[in-house]
């Protein structure tokens, strides 16, 4: 880079302190790519679960825990869970960026952000690994009948 | 044939009619009015007359304290753009016959930048982000011969479309995310990096592209197209800004 005019930013410059990777650039691109792959994985979902078969009327909790416990459903629902997660949370910093005008407000709703995300994903990824329809010595009145025939 | 002319009746060009024109014009004059307000005028107009003429009329006519920039009235200079009828337009440029003129039409200032007077916004915080991407040609080779630095054809169309910018504004004062807070860059700043970045003969495109690669550079733009439809010289404005993004994606331009 061949610079005719010394330390081209300094007259003007916007922020202060410039950290080495730029945010704003992977996080516009994580915005495409992951849309990109939302498309696929959102519109594979609502195709399966409400057309394929029996259609809408075949949704139950015996379908969603039959779905949970085949390994390809399980990795399919966990890239959604924390593709969509992510994207929804930055798309929304995003607009905060945007509409709240004071530090305070802005600090506030991306930390809001923030806890929300994890915590949905982090519970989310825990149910998809760890849900059992039919925990073992429950009362057979708390769960679903079909355990009995298993 | 030559009979045959005598019968005729002499040709009148057909009588173009004027019509009446009502202007709702958005008014602030900061010495007296706390808020703008609107006011409207009645103007008497040709098909072929433009909104410029209009605010001629008024300001000659009905009230002349009704304030406005103009300078070459040719869309060249780039000081009458206004919302016209909520889209940004060069008032001399805008033909009356291109208008609804059953309705009133609405005038108001570009949106987004400080409000001085009627028609008149303060440009400078615009001028600022224009300076900022430094938008002149830099290079330390002298050129052959000491005359002109050579391009090809392709290497010139390459920038083509973004050296016929007019700094207007119309394009950073209709971006939505430009509103939010006025400190995004903004279209025209990038279209004039644009320029010069995809300049064969300059040699800073990357000094540009950092400085365009911020917080409130190129990213913040969302694909609105509204700075597309606003340019008065038809600039593909979102793909300059896309290019650039491009070019900061690959590095180099
Ligand atoms: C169907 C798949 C999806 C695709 C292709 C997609 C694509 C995109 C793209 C490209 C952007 C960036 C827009 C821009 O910067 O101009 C975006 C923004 C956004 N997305 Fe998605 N998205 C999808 C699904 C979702 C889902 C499931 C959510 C909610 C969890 C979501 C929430 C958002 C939000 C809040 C924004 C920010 C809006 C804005 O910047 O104005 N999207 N999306
Ligand atoms: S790009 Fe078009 S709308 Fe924007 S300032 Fe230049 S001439 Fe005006
Ligand atoms: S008066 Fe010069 S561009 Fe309209």
């Amino acid at each position: 880079m061949t610079s005719t005019i010394d330390a081209p930013r300094s007259p003007y410059t916007r922020s202060t302190k410039k950290s080495s990777i730029n945010w704003e650039k992977w996080g516009w691109i994580y915005m495409r790519v992951s849309g990109v792959v939302l498309v696929v994985l959102i519109f594979g979902h609502l195709f399966v679960n409400l057309m394929i078969g029996e259609g809408v009327s075949a949704l139950n909790f015996a379908f969603v825990a039959g779905k949970l416990t085949n390994p390809f459903w399980m990795v399919w629902d966990v890239i959604m869970l924390w593709l969509a997660l992510i994207h929804g949370g930055n798309g929304m910093r995003t607009l905060v960026n945007d509409y709240a005008t004071s530090r305070i407000s802005r600090g506030i709703l991306k930390v809001a952000i923030l806890v929300s995300v994890v915590s949905l994903i982090t519970l989310g990824t825990l149910v998809v690994f760890t849900f059992d329809p039919c925990p073992a010595g429950a009362p057979a009145d708390l769960v679903a009948s079909f355990c009995k025939t298993l | 044939m030559s009979n045959a002319t005598i019968d005729q009746k002499p040709v009148v060009p057909e009588e173009i009619k004027s019509f009446t024109v009502t202007l709702i014009v958005r008014r602030f004059n900061p010495e007296v009015d706390e808020e703008p307000h609107w006011q409207d005028f009645d103007v008497q107009l040709y098909p072929t007359d433009r909104v410029l003429d209009a605010l001629h009329k008024i300001k000659w006519e009905q009230d002349g304290s009704l304030t406005f920039r103009r300078s070459c009235a040719h869309g060249i200079c780039g000081s009458d753009a206004m919302r016209i009828n909520g889209r940004n337009r060069l008032a001399c440029k805008t033909l009356m016959k291109d208008l609804d003129v059953t309705k009133p039409i609405y005038v108001e200032a570009i949106k987004g930048l400080p409000l001085e007077k009627d028609l008149i916004v303060d440009m400078e915080p615009f001028f600022a982000s224009f300076k900022e991407v430094q938008p002149f040609l830099m290079n330390s080779v002298t050129p052959v011969k000491g005359k002109e630095r050579i391009q090809t054809v392709a290497q010139r169309a390459r920038f083509d479309d973004t050296t016929k910018c007019i700094l207007c504004a119309a394009c950073t004062s209709s971006c939505p995310v430009f509103w939010t807070d006025g400190q995004y860059f903004g279209p025209a700043a990038i279209v004039n990096a644009h320029r010069f970045i995809f300049d064969s003969r300059d040699e800073n495109a990357a000094v540009r592209l950092d400085i365009l690669n911020d917080k409130e550079g190129v990213w913040r733009c969302r694909t609105t197209f509204n700075c597309t439809d606003a340019c008065p010289r038809g600039i593909q404005v979102t793909q300059a800004i896309a290019e650039v993004k491009q070019a900061i994606m690959r590095g180099k331009a």
